[in-house]
This record gives C-alpha cells, structure tokens and sequence, in this order.
C-alpha cells in the first residue's frame, strides 16, 4: 500500500512495514531477540533518509513547511558523516569562514546529493557578506 | 521636623513588610533604552510590509538593504508572502480578538500567521489581557493533552541517584526529562543513568542530556538521549553573533540533529537580550517575536520559552509576567510546540511565584514547566528547581484544586520507593555489565530513600571520568545498554531501552509537540492535535484521568477522620423530661443531641467527661450549681445554650456542642445572641472550660464578670474545618426532632 502522509502517521504503529534500517532491518525486527542474536548494529539504529522524507511529506500534510523543509535537509544529512557535519556547522558559525571557504563546503554538501543544504549553505554565505559575518579572507 | 523624628515616624508594618522574602527582589522602572521594558516598547517598529516584485523590500521599519541576519532569515524562510497581504490587513485588535474567539479555529489563526510580521505579532499580543492570553494560550496549543518535562540532576553527578530519580519522574508522569553535568566529561554515564532510569519508571519517557553540541550529537548518535532543548536563539543580531551562532548555523544544527533521529527544541525568551547588552532599545516581548519567528523559519518543531533563565530580569518590569506569557501564546500561534518555563527561580516569593505559574499551569502547555526539578533544588544543577520536589504535594493540590492537568501525577510512597530502588539497581547492573566503575549497594539503598545528594556515598570521581572517557571510545551505545539490561535480568526494561531506540528509527516523534506513551505510540500534533474550541471541547480533565489527579496520598476518606465510633463503655446516662429549675443559683449545662454519645471527643481531643467534669467544677468554684440536660431537637449550640438557659433557675447556661464550642446564655436573650461565645474550640483546654463554668456562675449569681480570656488562631479553621463538618454532621444526625429536652446524669459519679 502506497504511503499517506495524512493518514499514516505515526509511521512507528500504523506503517511499520515502510520503515526500515539504513542496513534494510524492517522496523519489526529491532527486536530484543534480534539483538541477543548480534543481528543489530549500533550504526543501524537510525532513520533512513527514505523516512526522514516520509516525515517531511506527514509535516507538509500538517501544513508545516518549514518544518517539512527541515525534515528534508535532514534526509539529505543522514548520509553525511558525522565529522562533516560538525565541520559543516563550525564553518556557519559567525566569522569562522570565507565565502570562499563556505562555497567549499557547499560543494562538499553537494558531493553527497544534499543540494537543498548546500543552497542553503550559499544563502548564509550571501547574507554573511552583506552583515559582516564572514572571516577575513 | 528633626530627622530623628523622621525615623520615630517609620511604620513598624513597611519594616515588617520589607523582611519578606519578595524584597529580595529588585524591582525597576522601565528604561527602553536598555531594552528593560517587557512590551509595547516606545521604539518597537510600527508593523509594516511591503512587497515588491516576489520579494520584500521593507519590514518592520526597515529597508531590506539595513535587514539584519534576523530579518534576511525570516524573509527568507519564515513569511509566507501568499498569505502576508491578507494577514497584514488584519486590524490588531481584529486579530487579537479572533485569538480569544473560541469560533476562529487554531488552523486559521495558524494560517495567519504565517503572513505576520514579528512587530505585528508583538503588537496583537500585547493588546491581550493575561485571562484573554490564557484562553488563547489553551485554544493555541499544538498538542491536544497537556504535559510537563523534569530535570533530573545531582551535586555529586551520582548514576544511582539519578537513575532513582529519573524512574520517580517517569512514574510522576513526566513525558520529557533533562540532565546536564557539572564536569563535561561525565555526559555519556548522566545521560545512561537518565535513559535506564526513565525506561524503569515508565517506557517512553523522552530525555536529553545538555551539553555542549558536539557532545550532545554524539550521545544522541548512539542512541542515549532522544532530544535536545540547547539550540538558543537571539532576537538581536549581536547578541545572536555573541551566543556564537547565526539563524543559519542553528536550523543547519537542527536539521543535522534530524538527521541523526533526534528531537529538536529551540530556546528562546524575554530578557535575554538586555542581559546581553544589546536589546537595541526594544521592548522584550517584541525581540521575542523576533527570536520565535527565526525558530519557526528554521524549521524547529518546538520553542522552549518564557523567559527561561532571565525570568527575574523580566519580572522586575511592570507587566513582566504578561510578557512571559504572552511570548508563551505567540509561540503557540506559530505552530510550535512550547515548554513555557517555569524551571529558573522566578522569585523568592512562594506567592508571586505561583501567581506567575497559573499563566501556564491553568491552560496547560505542550510541557508547563520545562524543567520540573524532580529533587531538592539542592541537587539542580541547572540553576533551576524553580518548583522542586518539595513542592510535589502542592503542585497536585492545586491541580486538584482547580481541576486541571499539569502533567504530574501522585504516586504513593510505597510505589516511588519500589520503582526507585529497581531503577537504581537497573544502573548498578548496567554499570557492571558495562564494565563501568561498579555502583554499591549501598549507594543504591541511599539513592532509594534519601533525600539528596549530600547523603551519597562518594564515588571515585576520576574514576568515573576516565570510565565515561573508555565508553565513549568503546562506541558503547543504547543497544549495548538494552542488552546490558537483558543480561541481567531487567528484560522489561531492556526491552523499553530497545524501543527507544525502534523510536529513532521510525522518527515520528520528530514532529511538532511529539511525546511517546508507555506502549510506544506517539502523540504530537499530527495525530492528537488540540481542537479546543469553547466548553465541552478539546483536553478536560475528567474521567479516569480525573479521579487519578485527585487521589493524592495525603487525601483522607472523610469516616476515618472521626476515629472510633463504635463505642466504649457510656459515661452518661439519658434520664426523664427535663423541667424548669427552682434553684436561682443553677446553672444548666446543656449539651447536644451526640455529646458523650456518639462523639466522645472534642475537636482539640478532650474527653467528653472531662469536659462536663471541668465545667462542673468550674460552676461549683463559681458558687453556682451545675444541672446537666442534654438537648435534643436541634444541634447548633446558641439554641443548645438557649434552651438550657430557659430549664435553668438562674436563667443562665452554658451550651455545649460535641466539637467543643461553648456558649454562656440566658433565657432572656435572643437565641442568637449570649453572654459568651467560645468558638476557639480547637485551643481549649480543660482549664478553658473551668474557666467558662466559672464565669456562668458569676452571670447567675449576678456579679460582675469578666470575659473568659481568650486566644485566637485565624488558621484553626483551614486546618480543621473538614473534621468540623463531619463532627457536626455526626451531631446533626443524633438529632431527635421535636423531642424535649432530657436530664442528664453521669455514669458511676456521685451524686453531689
């Protein structure tokens, strides 16, 4: 059955069978028995960007847009390791970076499919230089 | 006019006054050019938006060429320009009154919203007075059933203890509760303790352990906490670039904690930027229009504010309460999920602090406090406990009082200390399994049943640094506490651990005002939205929820109240009709329908007999007679006192109602008028009554008398008003209507 995101939510309870672990474990098997058995990792235990953007469509259904467009930039994230990711967040700090620099990790964002945050990264870096938050070159 | 008279002059009531606690408090005019203002400040920007070509070029004063990152972010990302023309042409007071208007549904004013500018927003809000703001407050909020989140810290960073008391708050019912550290490095072992803890007490329980990001994304990676609170947010730009961050890096640091499965929860407040020094000469509550707008443009779910840490600098502005709550109201307006406060100390004051709380405890918020300090405030290391853990049994009275929800619940003694102990013995077995510096048992008997942290045994504190240091660099995870759990025999709360972590794979409760009950489904404003819309709609307490809050421990059933009614042995006797007394020196003491009957006691605990005893006397010494009558046909005590004066040859008597009030009458006198009313009954004691006998003597014989000295205790009846009742119901009930009168006499006393 095809998802709804105005009747399926919570995924958890009402459509197990479309979540899953980044590995393919379906959300029925996080199972203590499965654990006992060594079937489960600890890097499996997270939400894939396909759910991430299941929940982006429920937030959307809902009407929160910016909300739906955080879940979005988070499935692009998912897959993104998580040193980047800091790495990432330190450079969009106050002064901490160049436009030049901050178009490196755009582009670095870009590498991994995560276009909506890397634009997002290019507008910080435009409304940086117009506010004097970028570092000096 | 010597100065010295000036301070012979001084009032004895402004000195006692200024020794209250309130007058620890520092209280200010408003000055808007520090921002020390809370709303409607003199330089807040007339509301204003003009847009040109898909894009605007003006805001709230200002051209789109002087935009600070706040305003560049919600132009950005926060106005919906689709519906910005039709918001904006709202009148303020159209839309504040469409806020209170139980018939304008949340989605519209939801809709609107998204079109208004922060200046707009900070100006309907402030044109709302604070029951206008309660009601929109409870029609707002974004989840249907109100909630509370706890903070669970300790002075000596203990697993045990914290465990305990993170299974006491998920028992009490809190959906949310937070930890943080005193020393950064014992993260990774508060935040085992909270997530084991929590699951002991009750299966879903969210937590969060606040600390630096880095830190926090890497414990919620593994799966030991579930949501973060930590993302603050500035409604100035250098007081957003001094907190080290801009709207950009923070929605990136929301959505990466999204990304990692993690709930996030800006925070933002009045206050915070006159604290910091550049509120800009703007009015608190406009700045925080400004942060919420940047919260809901970021694409957060949910705002922790009401002023949070800063709420003393709010409350020393008039108006600064309103303020807090009406930051409260427009977070809701915004769609977002709000834990409103009430964790930081808001006054020294138990009655300002309180009148404070009702902004929010009364129309309920996603969580009312968003910091509840399950321990003593000794032990909160957050600088709250606001409201601790020895104010529990108040905060369910008056939860019980106003029949309301504030998202705790009683639980007996003999309940807490059981799940306190199986929880502090889920972290003993998770440390060893863990390898972690062992817990002892006697750390968990105290962490049981203590009090606080000073009470600890002390732990090898290097130790357990170096311990938290090795598990983190061991990659020990959720899953490795779950089957830690499993393996020695907590299989439930393994298994609770292990939904936690299902939990994050599934992500529902990333949505908006999410919380998770004990069978793992999740509420937010998805699927339980609130759809208040006047009485007889949305969340009311009632039902099986109802008789939950009002059955506190401390509540009495009202038959138990009146001790032993079966009863001993009679201490006195009913005999004939009583008729008129001859003798000018009798005085009738004239008792009610129960008094040494089926009541034995006064209400201070006199005996009955030595009660008739000591008033007998007391007539004797007095020169006069006692003559005992029990009265029959009514139970109150002027008409007790009445007619005993009329039987009695003097004319004068003394009544007597079982609880022990007392009055001397006289047969000429109107029922309800006497000689001497003794309504103090709970302070007399058999001297009282002596005293009293004496003084009916005196009456009969005709001296002169002075009133019995009496004492006065203004709080006796909060304090014994319900015994009063069921004493006086039990008398009520040993009424004979009609009936006359009847001689008294005691059993096995001589005849004097």
């Amino acid at each position: 059955m095809a998802f709804d995101p105005s009747s399926d939510y919570p995924l958890g309870t009402r459509r197990p069978d479309l979540v899953s672990t980044p590995g393919g474990v379906p959300l029925g098997r996080v199972t203590l028995a499965a654990l006992r058995a060594g079937e489960l990792a600890s890097a499996e235990i997270r939400a894939t960007p396909a759910t991430l953007r299941m929940q982006a469509e429920v937030a959307l259904a809902a009407g929160r847009t910016q909300l739906a467009e955080s879940f979005e930039r988070a499935a692009e994230l998912a897959a993104v390791p998580d040193e980047l990711l800091l790495e990432v967040y330190t450079a969009l700090r106050p002064r901490r970076a160049t436009a030049a620099e901050l178009e490196e990790w755009a582009a670095r964002l870009d590498g991994f499919d995560a276009s909506r945050t890397a634009a997002f990264v290019r507008e910080a870096a435009a409304a940086y230089a117009e506010r004097g938050l970028l570092a000096d070159g | 006019m010597p100065s010295e008279g000036c301070s012979r002059m001084a009032s004895r009531r402004f000195s006692s006054r200024a020794t209250r606690d309130l007058h620890l408090e520092q209280l200010v005019s408003p000055l808007p050019e520090l921002g020390l203002v809370a709303a409607n400040g003199p330089n807040d920007p007339e509301p204003e938006l003009v847009v040109a070509a898909g894009g605007v070029i003006r805001m709230d004063g200002r051209d789109a060429a002087d935009f600070d990152v706040i305003d560049r972010f919600v132009v950005a990302h926060g106005l919906d320009l689709e519906v910005a023309a039709e918001a904006m042409a709202h009148d303020d007071l159209a839309l504040a009154r469409m806020l209170v208007d139980v018939n304008v549904p949340r989605a519209e004013l939801v809709r609107l919203s998204r079109g208004l500018t922060p200046a707009k927003l900070a100006r309907v809000m402030g044109l709302l007075d604070p029951v206008e703001l309660m009601l929109a407050l409870k029609k707002l909020r974004a989840r249907r059933a109100p909630g509370n989140q706890a903070h669970v810290t300790n002075l000596k960073e203990s697993p045990a203890l914290l465990s305990a008391d993170a299974a006491e708050a998920a028992r009490r019912g809190f959906a949310e509760m937070e930890t943080t550290v005193g020393v950064a490095r014992y993260a990774p072992l508060n935040a085992i303790a909270l997530l084991v803890g929590s699951q002991a007490g009750r299966p879903g329980v969210m937590t969060q352990c606040a600390v630096e990001e880095r830190r926090n994304l890497e414990l919620a990676i593994r799966g030991l906490v579930t949501y973060a609170e930590t993302l603050s947010v500035y409604g100035t730009e250098p007081v957003f670039v001094d907190g080290d961050d801009t709207p950009w890096s923070k929605a990136f640091l929301g959505a990466a904690y999204a990304s990692r499965g993690v709930k996030v929860r800006f925070t933002s407040g009045t206050g915070s930027e006159a604290l910091m020094g550049y509120a800009q000469g703007l009015s608190m509550l406009y700045l925080e229009a400004r942060c919420l707008a940047v919260v809901r443009a970021a694409g957060s779910q949910g705002v922790q504010n009401g002023s949070i840490s800063c709420v003393a600098l709010v409350l020393s502005v008039p108006g600064g309460t309103r303020a807090i709550l009406g930051e409260n109201v427009l977070a809701a307006w915004l769609d977002l999920e709000v834990a409103s406060g009430n964790d930081a100390i808001a006054s020294h004051s138990e009655i300002r602090k309180t009148a404070k709380l009702m902004g929010q405890f009364l129309p309920g918020t996603d969580f009312v406090t968003s910091g509840y300090s399950v321990m003593p405030r000794h032990d909160n290391t957050f600088g709250g406990g606001n409201f601790d853990a020895d104010d529990l049994d108040e905060w369910l009275t008056i939860q019980r009082d106003w029949q309301v929800d504030a998202g705790i619940e009683p639980v007996s003694e003999d309940e807490l200390l059981l799940v306190r102990e199986r929880a502090a013995r889920a972290v003993q077995a998770v440390f060893a399994e863990l390898g972690l510096p062992p817990i002892s048992d006697d750390e968990v008997a105290v962490a049981t049943s203590g009090y606080d942290a000073r009470e600890m045994p002390d732990r090898d504190r290097a130790a357990d640094v170096e311990a938290a240091d090795d598990l983190l660099a061991r990659g020990v995870s959720g899953l490795d506490v779950a089957l830690a759990l499993d393996r020695s025999g907590f299989g439930d709360v393994a298994e609770a651990v292990l939904g936690m972590q299902r939990q994050r794979v599934a992500a529902d409760y990333l949505q908006t005002s999410a919380v998770i009950d004990a069978d793992g489904v999740v509420h937010s404003a998805v699927n339980d939205p609130n759809e208040y819309a006047g009485p007889g709609t949305g969340y009311r307490l009632e039902g099986e929820r109802w008789e939950l809050l009002q059955a506190l421990p401390h509540v009495a059933v009202p038959a138990d109240l009146l001790g032993e009614s079966a009863l001993a042995d009679p201490i006195v006797s009913d005999g004939e009709i009583a008729g008129r007394g001859e003798d000018a020196a009798e005085v009738v003491v004239a008792v009610g329908p129960a008094f040494a009957d089926s009541i034995r006691r006064t209400i201070a605990d006199l005996d009955h007999r030595d009660v008739l005893d000591a008033v007998c006397d007391g007539v004797r010494e007095g020169g006069g007679e006692p003559r005992l009558v029990r009265v029959r046909r009514v139970a109150d005590v002027a008409f007790i006192a009445h007619d005993g004066a009329r039987l009695s040859g003097s004319g004068v008597a003394i009544g007597l109602q079982s609880k022990g009030t007392a009055v001397i009458h006289r047969a000429d006198l109107q029922p309800l008028d006497n000689l001497e009313l003794f309504g103090m009954s709970p302070l007399y004691t058999l001297e009282s009554y002596r005293a009293m006998g004496r003084n009916a003597a005196g009456y009969a014989l005709g001296r002169r008398v002075g009133p019995v000295p009496m004492q006065l205790d203004n709080f006796a009846r909060a304090k014994l008003i319900v015994r009063t009742t069921l004493l006086h119901a039990r008398e009520t009930q040993a009424i004979v209507p009609g009936a006359d009168p009847v001689e008294l006499s005691l059993v096995g006393a001589s005849v004097s």
